[in-house]
C-alpha cells in the first residue's frame, strides 16, 4: 500500500492526554495526530497504556488532563454513545460481543445510532420501521460478508469460533459507519495465516475511506501495514514516525529489549 | 374433511411450518384454552363457573404484569423489586378519578372519567413515575436499582395508607379503607342499546355493571388487553429498541461503544415496564371496584418476579405460562388446599387431625397458616426440576442442560423479523 503523498487533514488529534488511576499514570501527556485515511499503529510493551488510551478516546474513561479533537471538534469527556455517533468505532482487546444474540443482531446493534425507529414505530411495526429494519438487515448481512462470516449470521455470537468473533467485532464496529476505527489487538491469538488475512481485512477497511488506529504487538505485522507508528512506554510517547524510523529508534529498542531481557 | 387432497396437503405443510415455531404453538394453545375456559368452567362446575371465570380474569391481570416486568427484567436485565408500586399507582389513578372519593378531599370535587381513557392515563402516570424513579437511579450501577425499587415498593402503599382521613393534608386516598365504589367501564351505546339484554335479550348484557354475576365481561376485556399487549411486546422485542435492551443486558460497555445511549434505553425499558403495571392496575381497580393499599405489598412484587423467572426470563410465552402457573397455585391450589386437606384427612380416617388440641389448631387452619411455606416449597421443587424456567429461550435451556456449547449449532432464524 502506498502512503498518501499529499498531506491529508488531521482526523484525530490528542493534546497532552493524561489518564491516572490513583497514583498510577496509565497514559501521560500523550500528544499525536492521525491523518485522514492512514493506518496508524499504536505499539508499546504490556501495560504501556495503549488500551487505556483507546478507552479514553472512546469516552469510557474521562481523561485526567488533555484534549481529544476529532474532525476538528472537541470530544473530550463526551459519553461513549455520543462519540460513536460522531464516527469513532472500536473493537476490544478482550472480545466483548453480545453473547446471547445472533451475529446478525450484533451487527444490527452497531447500526442502532443510524436508525430512527421510535417507540411508536417499534410497538406498531409501522411501515417506516419495517423498511428501516429491512435496510439495516441487508446492510448487516453485507458487513458480515465483508468480514467473511456471512454464514454465521444466525448463530449466537458466543458459539462462533474465536477468529470469527474477532471479525464479528469488526463488523459491528463498521456498522456504525465510522470515520475512524480503533482496533485493539485484532490479531491477538491468531496464527500467521490468520494474521495475514486479518491485515488484508484492515487494508480493505481503509480502502473504504475509514481511518484505522491499530494496536498490535507483532512487529512484523505492524511494520508491514502501518504508515505511521506511535510508541508508548509507561504511558509516555517515546517515539513517533514511519516504520523504518521507529524501528531504528534507540529508545524503542531499549523499551522493548529492556522489557524482554 | 371436505377439502381436496392437494389443498389439505398444503394446509398440512402450512400447519407443520406454523407449529414448528414453538412459541406459536404455545400461543395457539393458550388462546384456544382461554376462549374455551369459560365454557369448561361452567360445565365442570354444573353452571357455577362464574367464580372460576372471575379468578381467571385476575390471573389475566398477573399475565399482564408479568409481560410488563419481563421487559424490565428479562429484556433489559434490570432488577425491579418494587413493581407492585406501579400497579398501585395505576389502580389508585383510576380509583381516584372514577369514584366519589375526591369529593371528601380538600378539592370537594369528584371525578368520573371514562375507564377507556383512564387506561391510558394510568399507563402514562405509572410511566412518569417510572421515569422519575429511574432517571437518577439508572445512571448508577445495576444493584442500586434493586435497592431503590425495593424502597419505592415499600413507600408507595404506605403513602396511600397514610393520606387517608385525618392526614395533615386531608383525605386524598381513603387511607386504610382504600377506595370503594369505583366506576365500572361503560361501553358505547351501540354495544349497550336496548337490543342487548332485557327486554329483547338478543345477547347477554355486556356492560361490566356486575362483575360477580357477569364476570365474562371482565374476562373478555382482560383477554383482549393481554392479546394486544403480546402483539405490542413482541413487536418491541424484535425492534431496534428490543435489540438495544438485550445488548445492554449482555454487555453495557460494548452497547455504549456501539452507539447505544444506555441510560436512555434502560430508562425506556423501566418506564414501559411501569406503564404495563399501571395499565394492569387500572383494570384491576375497575374489576374489583375497590382498591386498598394492602393489594400492593412487597409479596405482590415478588410474586410477579417469580412468574417471570419461573416461566423463563426473556421469553414472552414462557413468562405467560409462568404467570398462569403461579396464579393457579396462588388462587386455586393454595386457597383450596386447607379444605382438601381436612376432607382427605376425614376420609382416610384421620379425622382427629381436623380437631384442634393444644398448639395444634386443626388441619384446615394449620394448612392455611403454612400457605407461604407450601408456596415456597412448590417453587423450590419447580426450580429444581426446571432450573431454566418452564419455557426458557432455547439457548439457556441448552446451556443449563449440557454445559457450555462449543460449536455453532443454534439457529436463531425464527427470532429475527421477516
Ligand atoms: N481501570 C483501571 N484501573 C486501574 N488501573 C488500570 C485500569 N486500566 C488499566 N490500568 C493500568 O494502567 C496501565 C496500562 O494498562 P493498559 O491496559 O492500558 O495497557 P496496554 O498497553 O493495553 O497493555 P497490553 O499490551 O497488555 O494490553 C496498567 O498498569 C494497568 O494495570
Ligand atoms: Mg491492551
Amino acid at each position: 500500500m502506498t502512503a498518501p503523498e499529499t498531506e491529508q487533514p488531521t482526523i484525530l488529534a490528542l493534546q497532552g492526554v493524561t489518564k491516572r488511576f490513583g497514583g498510577l499514570t496509565a497514559v501521560g501527556n500523550a500528544s499525536f495526530e492521525i491523518k485522514k485515511g492512514e493506518i496508524f499503529a499504536l505499539i508499546g510493551p504490556n501495560g504501556a497504556g495503549k488500551t487505556t488510551l483507546f478507552n479514553t478516546i472512546t469516552g469510557l474513561y474521562k481523561p485526567t488532563a488533555g484534549q481529544i479533537i476529532f474532525q476538528g471538534r472537541d470530544v473530550t469527556g463526551l459519553k461513549p454513545y455520543r462519540i460513536a455517533h460522531l464516527g469513532i468505532a472500536r473493537t476490544f482487546q478482550q472480545i466483548r460481543l453480545f453473547a446471547y444474540m445472533s451475529a446478525l443482531d450484533n451487527v444490527r446493534i452497531g447500526e442502532h445510532s443510524r436508525m430512527h425507529a421510535k417507540l411508536w414505530d417499534a410497538v406498531f411495526k409501522t411501515g417506516r420501521a419495517r423498511r428501516e429494519e429491512a435496510k439495516v438487515t441487508e446492510r448487516a448481512m453485507e458487513l458480515l460478508e465483508f468480514v467473511g462470516i456471512r454464514q454465521q449470521a444466525h448463530n449466537y455470537a458466543r458459539n462462533l469460533p474465536y477468529g470469527h468473533q474477532r471479525r464479528l467485532e469488526i463488523a459491528r464496529a463498521l456498522a456504525s459507519d465510522p470515520r475512524l476505527l480503533l482496533l485493539d489487538e485484532p490479531a491477538a491469538g491468531a496464527n500467521p495465516q490468520e494474521k495475514r488475512e486479518l491485515m488484508e481485512l484492515v487494508q480493505k477497511v481503509r480502502s473504504q475511506d475509514i481511518t484505522v488506529l491499530l494496536i498490535e504487538h507483532d512487529m512484523k505485522v505492524v511494520m508491514g501495514i502501518s504508515e505511521r507508528i506511535v510508541v508508548l512506554d509507561y504511558g509516555e510517547k517515546i517515539a513517533e514516525g514511519k516504520p523504518q524510523e521507529v524501528r531504528t529508534n534507540p529508545r524503542v529498542i531499549e523499551a522493548y529489549l529492556g522489557k524482554s531481557a | 374433511m371436505s377439502r381436496q387432497v392437494s389443498s389439505s396437503d398444503s394446509a398440512m405443510r402450512w400447519a407443520t411450518g406454523f407449529f414448528r415455531d414453538r412459541n406459536r404453538t404455545i400461543y395457539t394453545i393458550l388462546l384456544v384454552g382461554a376462549l374455551l375456559f369459560p365454557s369448561i368452567a361452567d360445565i365442570t362446575t354444573g353452571g357455577e363457573g362464574n367464580h372460576l371465570v372471575s379468578t381467571a380474569a385476575d390471573a389475566g391481570v398477573f399475565v399482564l404484569l408479568a409481560i410488563g416486568l419481563n421487559i424490565v427484567v428479562g429484556f433489559a436485565g434490570l432488577l425491579d423489586l418494587g413493581y407492585a408500586a406501579f400497579f398501585a399507582i395505576g389502580a389508585y389513578t383510576y380509583g381516584l378519578l372514577a369514584s366519589g372519593l375526591l369529593s371528601g378531599s380538600p378539592l370537594h370535587q369528584e371525578f368520573h372519567f371514562p375507564f377507556w381513557i383512564m387506561l391510558f392515563v394510568a399507563m402514562g402516570v405509572a410511566a412518569a413515575f417510572g421515569a422519575i424513579l429511574g432517571a437518577p437511579t439508572l445512571r448508577l450501577r445495576g444493584d442500586y436499582l434493586a435497592i431503590v425499587t425495593l424502597g419505592f415498593g415499600e413507600i408507595v402503599p404506605r403513602i396511600f395508607r397514610f393520606l387517608g382521613a385525618g392526614s395533615p393534608i386531608g383525605n386524598w386516598t381513603g387511607g386504610v379503607n382504600g377506595i370503594a365504589a369505583i366506576d365500572p367501564p361503560t361501553l358505547p351505546f351501540f354495544l349497550t342499546g336496548p337490543w342487548v339484554g332485557a327486554p329483547i335479550q338478543v345477547v347477554k348484557p355486556f356492560d361490566f355493571s356486575d362483575p360477580i354475576a357477569y364476570p365474562m365481561d371482565f374476562y373478555l376485556l382482560i383477554l383482549i388487553l393481554v392479546v394486544l399487549s403480546i402483539f405490542a411486546v413482541n413487536n418491541l422485542q424484535n425492534s431496534r429498541l428490543g435489540r438495544a435492551w438485550m445488548a445492554v443486558r449482555e454487555d453495557e460497555v460494548a452497547a455504549a461503544a456501539s452507539g447505544v445511549n444506555t441510560v436512555a434505553i434502560k430508562l425506556l425499558a423501566f418506564s414501559i415496564g411501569a406503564s404495563f403495571s399501571g395499565f394492569a392496575g387500572c383494570y384491576y381497580g375497575a374489576k374489583l371496584s375497590t382498591v386498598g393499599s394492602e393489594n400492593f405489598e412487597f409479596i405482590v412484587s415478588v410474586t410477579i418476579l417469580i412468574m417471570v423467572v419461573l416461566g423463563g426470563m426473556g421469553n414472552i410465552p414462557g413468562v405467560i405460562v409462568g404467570a398462569l402457573t403461579i396464579s393457579f397455585v396462588n388462587f386455586y391450589v393454595l386457597t383450596n388446599l386447607p379444605d382438601y386437606a381436612s376432607s382427605i384427612a376425614s376420609t382416610i380416617g384421620l379425622d382427629f387431625l381436623n380437631k384442634s388440641s393444644g398448639d395444634w389448631i386443626g388441619l384446615h387452619d394449620e394448612v392455611q397458616r403454612l400457605n407461604y411455606l407450601i408456596f415456597g416449597l412448590i417453587l423450590v421443587v419447580v426450580m429444581l426440576l426446571r432450573p431454566q424456567g418452564l419455557f426458557p429461550s432455547r439457548i439457556r435451556e441448552q446451556e443449563l442442560e449440557k454445559g457450555t456449547a462449543e460449536e455453532a449449532v443454534f439457529d436463531l432464524r425464527e427470532g429475527s423479523p421477516e
